[in-house]
């Protein structure tokens, strides 16, 4: 028995147009389940998930919680921040002890590039990459298209600039590998010091002024900027960057009318993005939050069928 | 058709068959009053929609009407392989104190109709649920029973009975394939 996703969901950069498709209708439907008077299904009934959260988070973590609880799972959540063992010897024993208590999926968000890779081929169990270092965030990426396909109807054609700190952004990443595939054409927007060297090797349109990216996106993915960066010197100064770089609504007055503002939060207000751009017409940004919950009830309910251990179960009372 | 294939009820049949159960389901309800068709996902939803077309010409009434998408709810889904499509579910007004009568193209197993019953408690408390089926082709695994049936259909366990409708299929027919009998 196998997934159409395989047992693990890694990064959107090995998946297919056609696999991100699957969980994209496959969340459609299942938005109307967080509508309901009794917000549950009995789906994931009996299986035990792991939060593994090796990295602060509050919302990705409540939203994956959310999914795992509407869909009926038993979760545990394991919050491991500041441990200060090394990475591979945390991991592989962390991976070891879920195992022998008879676990079904394990999301994990680690500070590693890798770890969840690290954690999938060490363990029988379905591994769902919650955020690792800078290199993906698929359930994100997964929420974006989402977000853009519900306003769009498609995204073959459309133009999406992801606007900020790409260089340390694993957001970013999961974006432009899903945006590609289905067919959207993407340009990032930030200053230098924050762009990957080969930035251009992905693909991407470059813009080092904000004012010519807004006026050539059909959407704007802008980017959190970790305020650590400019003590390491990355940018002069966090009013400079919003002097520069701010997504204001003086500057989308030269947007297209429809454009769409989307953020995968936290923000902050005044540096990367403007309140009045945050809460005004074009944001989506409440849209994003609302569409984590069902594509991660997607993702869950489409690796579910790869839990050997459930198989086992369910083999003897058909 | 191939010569396994024979038809259970024709174009024509299926639409008198189809006027009879509205009838019947008014009758049984003594009226349109706080009725409800709920479809099960997919034919079942196009079968409500007829049933409250006919409803409405008999009786100048719109019946309100739902649609339930079981997938999540089914006990088989660890045994099917690759995850099932999951279809939309719309409830569209509470069901509590209402007659909710659940409507699918054909009941064998009666399992898909467990699992609508458990989706609908999750809706709310009718006052009484009755099931409305085109086919009853027996063969049931739980006890299950309908109170409205098209037809029943002699079938063995590895025939098929398939109900194609025009909005889906692009005709209107029932089909009996005994094509896997020894």
């Amino acid at each position: 028995m196998t997934s159409p996703l395989g047992k693990d969901l890694l990064g959107l950069e090995r998946l297919t147009a056609e696999q991100i498709t699957l969980i994209l209708d496959t969340a459609e439907p299942l938005k109307e389940i967080s509508e309901r008077a009794i917000k549950k299904v009995p789906t994931l009934r009996g299986a035990t998930i792991v939060n593994l959260f090796f990295e602060a988070s509050t919302r990705t973590r409540i939203s994956f919680e959310f999914a795992e609880k509407r869909m009926s799972a038993d979760t545990v959540n394991v919050a491991t921040a500041g441990s200060s063992v090394t990475k591979g010897e945390t991991l592989v024993d962390t991976a070891r002890n879920l195992e022998a208590m008879k676990i079904d999926m394990v999301v994990i968000r680690h500070g590693s590039s890798g770890a969840a890779q690290f954690l999938a081929d060490r363990i029988e169990s379905n591994v769902i990459n919650a955020g690792d270092g800078t290199h993906e965030h698929p359930t994100q990426g997964l929420l974006d298209l989402l977000t853009l396909r519900q306003r769009w109807g498609t995204l073959k054609g459309k133009k999406v600039c992801i606007c900020g700190d790409v260089l340390h952004s694993r957001v970013a990443r999961s974006n432009i590998w899903g945006l590609q595939k289905m067919g959207a054409q993407v340009a990032v927007c930030g200053p230098r010091s924050l762009l990957p060297n080969a930035i251009s090797e992905m693909g991407v349109t470059v813009f080092d002024r904000i004012e010519p990216a807004i006026e050539w996106a059909d959407a704007l993915n802008v980017l959190r900027l970790q305020l650590e960066r400019m003590q390491a010197g990355y940018i002069p100064s966090l009013r400079e960057y919003n002097r520069v770089f701010g997504v204001t609504s003086e500057r989308l007055k030269r947007a297209r009318e429809d454009i769409l503002i989307l953020h995968p939060g936290p923000m902050n207000r005044g540096v990367e993005i403007d309140s009045d751009v945050a809460d005004g017409p074009h944001s989506v940004i409440l849209d994003q939050v609302t569409n984590g919950v069902a594509v991660r009830m997607a993702v869950l309910y489409l690796l579910s069928g790869n839990s050997p251990r459930l198989a086992e179960a369910a083999a003897g009372g058909t | 058709m191939s010569p396994s294939q024979s038809v259970v009820l024709t174009a024509r049949a299926l639409e008198r068959t189809l006027s009879r159960m509205a009838d019947e389901i008014v009758e049984q309800n003594d009226g349109t009053e706080g009725l409800i068709l709920v479809g099960i996902q997919r034919r079942g939803v196009q079968v409500a929609q007829r049933l409250a077309a006919v409803i409405a010409t008999r009786e100048g009434v719109e019946v309100p009407r739902g649609a339930l998408d079981i997938t999540l709810y089914r006990d088989d889904l660890q045994t099917v392989g690759p995850r099932p499509v999951v279809g939309r579910t719309e409830i569209p007004l509470t069901i509590d104190g209402m007659t909710v009568v659940i409507v699918d193209d054909v009941l064998f197993t009666g399992r898909t109709v467990r699992a609508a019953l458990n989706e609908l408690a999750d809706f709310g408390r009718p006052s009484r649920v009755r099931l409305a089926v085109v086919i009853d082709r027996g063969g049931r695994e739980l006890p299950i029973q309908p109170d409205v049936v098209g037809k029943h259909v002699e079938a063995e366990r590895g025939d098929r009975v398939d109900v194609f409708v025009q909005e889906i299929d692009g005709r209107d027919e029932v089909i009996l394939d005994t094509g896997k009998r020894a």
